[in-house]
């Protein structure tokens, strides 16, 4: 009795996911375009420009389905944490891993978490400037991207532009506007030998801001 | 479904679907015969046209049988999707965020609502002229100056061509009172429908046939004289030969059919301009094979206004 339905809650939160995948497709338009990758199996980290809270959740519905379940977005505790439907969507929904936005220590260091969380099997979606931009050009990136890229060698690093979330959602605006949105993902990177972490970084920044449409 | 029992509109309706039965079995038979990959891609490109087609008659056709009620809503939703193909391709500011949520859902679900309670006055000022005042009125309280002028136009164009001028499908259906001819406007409505669509259709094949001589390469490669001429005197006599299912003789569709293709060229023409100067081919990806809601809608948002006006003008009470 008692596992029929844990099997019934399992599938009814396959179908929400779906729902809220679809949903998210569908109002903010959002296209991907796989320019530079497939969207195949493998273990990898999706690092993006970061303008809106739509960010996370709409790369990770912009995802096939095999792939979202793997796919787990790295995202700020103080925001998503916050209110009871905030929590249940970024637990039960985006499997989003939260994160302290606080200096790291060594007893709590988000890095740690990550690369737990990508085990064997996870991809990771994250935002190397830190946290939402207004400017047009990105930040630079924070140095994550590097100490997770030399911790997992083995892990692909797929670069990705999303376009117009923020003018869907703005930074302080509770109201959304229908304008389509897009993702684009790009070719993967990977850490070259002696590669300084400031140069890494720069590249990293230089592969998103390639993606931009004219 | 009273709306079916009118038997002209049906043989429209056949026809149409006879037509797409022919499209369908056509392109079946080039995809076997396509050897080269460019000529596969050319059929699979015609093939998702022709697809889309079945999906947006069948729409439209639901529309029409729901009742005017059921056309405003589709044609408005049309809107919604042309609107925000428009605004997302044009560079707006953070400071129109909220004069843009008054545009998306107050003032477009407003403007239809004035059109399915056929109450005229209303859909013919709401958005030239309160829409109009309000526009600059929000963005200048969000207190951005920069480019003002350019980016309050933007928006009042875009809620013009994709609300304003679309919806004058719809009021041929609801606000159109043709005496002789009373509860009959939905067969002209698929008349001028039919007529604006034939239109693009034939003038691309006729372009894609034999056409040499670009009207303007600089806006738009594919239009060509001997596409337009053609495919324009081919629609005027389709039009002609429906004229059974108008108010107008067969001459005066003629005529009709002529005001039409000429603003819907037109249409097509000017969209294609904004295209180009924003630097993109297609207005979204909605409708596949097509391009976006505004890709299909460009002659029509043209043509309906003119069509409406003319038509009342020389047919109304």
């Amino acid at each position: 009795m008692k596992r029929d339905k844990r099997a019934f809650s399992a599938q009814h939160g396959a179908m929400t996911t779906h729902l809220v995948a679809g949903a998210l497709r569908f109002f903010s338009g959002a296209m991907a375009r796989w320019q530079g990758c497939g969207p195949e199996f493998g273990q990898r980290v999706y690092f993006a420009n970061h303008t809106s809270n739509l960010d996370g959740p709409v790369l990770w519905a912009s995802l096939p389905p095999p792939l979202r379940r793997l796919t787990r977005m790295v995202a700020a505790k103080d925001y998503w944490d916050a209110g009871h439907l905030r929590r249940k969507l970024a637990c039960d929904v985006f499997n989003a891993l939260l994160i302290e936005r606080r200096k790291p220590t060594p007893e709590c260091n988000p890095l740690n978490d990550m690369v737990s969380a990508l085990g064997e099997h996870h991809s990771l979606i994250i935002f190397p400037e830190g946290g939402r931009q207004a400017s047009s050009e990105p930040q630079p990136f924070k140095p994550g991207l590097f100490h997770l890229a030399k911790k997992r060698p083995d892990v692909a690093l797929v670069p990705v532009w999303i376009e117009n979330l923020n003018r869907i959602l703005p930074k302080g605006e509770i109201l959304p506007v229908p304008v389509l949105g897009s993702v684009t993902f790009g070719a993967p990177i990977r850490l070259e030998e002696n590669e300084s972490k400031l140069d890494f970084l720069e590249r990293a920044r230089a592969a998103v801001m390639a993606l931009r449409q004219s | 479904m009273k709306t079916l029992s009118d038997p002209a509109l049906l043989r429209l309706v056949a026809g149409t679907a006879i037509l797409l039965v022919t499209a369908s079995l056509a392109g079946y038979l080039l995809a076997r015969r396509a050897t080269s990959d460019a000529a596969r891609l050319t059929v699979a490109n015609l093939n998702a046209r022709t697809r889309a087609w079945w999906m947006m008659v069948a729409v439209f056709v639901l529309a029409l049988c729901v009742g005017p009620v059921g056309t405003a809503v589709m044609f408005g939703l049309s809107s919604f999707m042309a609107l925000r193909e428009f605004i997302t391709l044009t560079p707006t500011k953070p400071g129109d965020h909220r004069t843009l949520f008054w545009v998306f859902f107050i003032i477009t679900p407003l403007h239809y609502y004035f059109l399915a309670a056929r109450w005229y006055g209303m859909f013919v000022i709401l958005i030239p002229v309160y829409a109009f005042l309000l526009v600059p009125m929000r963005s200048a309280l969000a207190g951005d100056c920069e480019r003002f002028l350019e980016r309050t136009s933007k928006i009042q164009w875009g809620l013009m061509v994709c609300v304003y001028c679309i919806s004058y499908a719809p009021a041929i259906l609801l606000l159109l009172t043709i005496p002789g001819h009373e509860g009959q406007n939905a067969k002209l409505l698929f008349w001028f429908v039919t007529v604006v669509e034939m239109s693009d259709v034939l003038q691309y094949v006729w372009g894609k046939t034999c056409g040499r001589r670009k009207i303007a390469p600089t806006v738009s490669p594919g239009k060509t004289w001997e596409g337009f001429i053609g495919g324009g005197l081919t629609t005027i006599g389709l039009g002609a030969a429906l004229w059974w299912a108008t108010p107008f003789s067969p001459l005066h569709a003629a005529g009709m059919a002529a005001i039409v293709v000429l603003m819907g060229f037109a249409g097509g023409l000017v969209m294609s301009a904004i295209k180009r100067d924003r630097g993109v081919k297609d207005w979204g990806h909605a409708i596949a094979g097509h391009g976006g809601f505004m890709d299909r809608m460009d002659s029509l948002a043209f043509a309906a206004p003119v069509f409406f006006h003319v038509t009342r003008y020389y047919y109304g009470a």
